[in-house]
């Protein structure tokens, strides 16, 4: 199942990235003559209520929604682990106090906040960077910022039961200063779960920022993410269903191709199987 | 017991306390301030301005400003919505208990089933209905829940017409008729709900129990003669379900945020559509309320995590 599922991201990677390429429809291209017309030869997907034709919007709204992903998932892998590496090689009162830090960001209500931070952002950022950036940038960071934890207290764990193996202790025997040994040895070595985590993350992170624009407060309106497109096909379920069901379908197929890899990478990384 | 209840208490109010101080920090970073739209109006001359904004020490400095938002909070003054022109208080009490029955709901549902998969999966692993139970979870939590909420509304109501799609509070009907309108119109958004949290509960009750199931203790209860059900009842499910309560009790500020995404799609007048109209709205004190209200109840189901953990755990509560 994790083959077949990497065979499916890596096909609508492709997809997102060279189709508009070769599907050179305008998104914006509005015809009234062909209002949420069914799928056909001439607009595979159908088109929604401008006359816009879908295949098109979802090959450019799978753009956005997949940067978004991974780029929350490196914010967030990369914050978890300096954070949980830290932890992991200082005893005593950092440990503590960064823990202490950890465990109140767990206790956030994640989806309230991040209304209430790009509510309270969005025209600030939208001033400094242009509407679309500045919402990208706000997205990903509020998503990275919530999905930290769970990797820094996976390093941390993983820096703990490291930190007394014989190979650490030879290298520091050798003359290996703090940072060297983490950088060179200890993190190398704890990088398994972390990965696990991060293709967690990657499917968290689309189905925020779908959830986001779904309620309205993503991207702006021309911009058509897979959550805007089911945020726009909601009011038209009976009489245009296929609108829904694609970019419904689109998010629903990446993400399970996603945690199926990321099942299928826990498996392969974790020894223990059930006799 | 008490002891260790007491502990936790004496670490949840802290959290709570921290959590209120971030929200209040976030509010105060962003840029403008409900005086912004009386700035722009030019019947205001700008010594009343001025003496409006000392009046409500819009710029003394943060803390002071947090200590008496709190010390107004703590006395129920939770304001007044800008939007609905009524108490803030009075509005929110007005939607918690429809939220609360839909997320109780679907949080019952959700266990009723994954506990039973899930033990019956890993009593049998990698056997057909393991299998077919694992794919299953997994499509489950892989559907966002707006666009399984969507394709039930599309299949229920607007195709077979069996169910309405807009949740009513005040239904005009007496005794039995009361209660079959109230369940056609609550399954929906709680299946949707309770289907979503299943699909992962249901895989950590599998791990869960697979990992209790190869245990020397078990095989031991086996050994003695104890029937099967015994065993994974009295002795398997009772040591497996430790790890999941805490999962359980952990999941709810998510199952909070998901109940925000169905009120929205199924229009349940709760506190997560409140939120969103205060957002769309620009309505201040609702949101920050609203916010505080969902972190409360994060930190008490922490709580509440800790004190079931301690008691189902006797080795936890004497640390």
């Amino acid at each position: 199942m994790a083959v077949a599922s990497v065979v499916i991201l890596t096909a609508v990677t492709l997809a997102v990235l060279l189709g508009p390429l070769i599907w050179r429809v305008p998104i914006n291209e509005i015809d009234f003559t062909a209002r949420l017309a069914a799928p056909s030869w001439q607009h595979p997907f159908g088109t929604d209520d401008l006359g816009q034709d879908l295949l098109a919007r979802m090959l450019y709204g799978g753009r956005i929604s997949l940067a978004v992903g991974f780029s929350a998932m490196a914010v967030a892998i990369v914050a978890g682990t300096v954070i949980g590496a830290i932890s992991g090689i200082s005893r005593g009162s950092i440990d503590a106090v960064l823990m202490w830090i950890t465990d109140l960001f767990l206790a956030l209500p994640q989806l309230p906040l991040l209304l209430l931070v790009i509510y309270l952002f969005r025209d600030f950022l939208k001033n400094l960077v242009g509407p679309e950036g500045g919402v990208f940038i706000l997205i990903v960071l509020v998503i990275g910022c919530f999905r930290w934890m769970p990797v820094a207290r996976l390093v941390r764990a993983q820096f703990l039961s490291l930190r007394e193996k014989e190979f650490v202790e030879a290298a520091r025997a050798l003359g290996a200063t703090t940072p060297r040994l983490v950088i060179r040895h200890i993190l190398p070595n704890s990088l398994g779960p972390v990965i696990v985590a991060g293709t967690i993350d990657v499917a968290a992170a689309i189905i925020a920022e779908s959830t986001l624009s779904f309620l309205g407060l993503g991207f702006p309106p021309d911009i058509p993410t897979w959550g805007r497109l089911l945020f726009d096909a909601k009011d038209y379920l009976d009489i245009a269903p296929h609108w829904a069901l694609f970019a419904g379908g689109a998010i629903f197929l990446t993400v399970l191709a996603i945690n199926f890899i990321g099942d299928g990478l826990r498996d392969l990384l974790d020894p223990r199987k059930v006799m | 017991m008490g002891k260790y209840i007491l502990r936790r208490l004496i670490i949840a109010l802290p959290s709570l306390l921290g959590i209120s101080l971030i929200l209040f920090v976030l509010l105060a970073l962003a840029p403008g301030d409900p005086f912004g739209e009386l700035a722009s109006n030019s019947n205001i001359p700008p010594e009343v301005q001025e003496a409006l904004r000392v009046k409500f020490g819009i710029d003394d400095p943060i803390l002071i400003r947090y200590f008496r938002w709190l010390v107004a909070m703590l006395h129920g003054d939770w304001g007044f919505s800008f939007a609905s022109r009524i108490d803030v208080d009075q509005l929110i009490l007005q939607r918690i208990p429809t939220t609360l029955f839909v997320v109780g709901s679907s949080q019952i549902l959700a266990l009723a089933i994954a506990l039973p998969v899930g033990v019956y999966a890993a009593m049998r692993p990698y056997s057909i209905f393991d299998q077919i139970a694992n794919t299953l979870a997994f499509i489950g939590f892989s559907l966002p829940t707006f666009f399984t909420g969507l394709l039930l509304i599309l299949i229920f109501s607007v195709n077979l017409g069996w169910l309405p799609f807009v949740y009513r509070v005040d239904i005009s009907a007496t005794g039995w008729h009361w209660y079959w309108e109230y369940f056609k119109q609550a399954i929906m958004p709680v299946s949707v709900l309770g289907l979503f949290q299943a699909a992962s509960y249901t895989r950590y009750v599998r791990s869960a129990v697979l990992d209790v199931i190869r245990l020397d203790y078990v095989t031991t209860a086996r050994s003695k003669g104890l029937n099967e059900r015994k065993v994974i009842v009295k002795h398997v499910v009772r040591n497996a379900l430790i790890p999941v309560v805490t999962l359980v009790a952990l999941q709810m500020p998510a199952v909070f945020g998901g109940a925000i995404i169905t009120e929205q799609i199924f229009r349940i007048p709760g506190i997560g559509s409140l939120l969103i109209t205060a957002i769309l709205a620009n309505d201040t004190p609702v949101i920050m309320a609203v916010t505080f209200v969902f972190a409360c109840l994060v930190v008490a189901f922490n709580l509440m995590a800790d004190i079931i953990y301690g008691w189902l755990d006797p080795r936890i509560s004497y640390r």
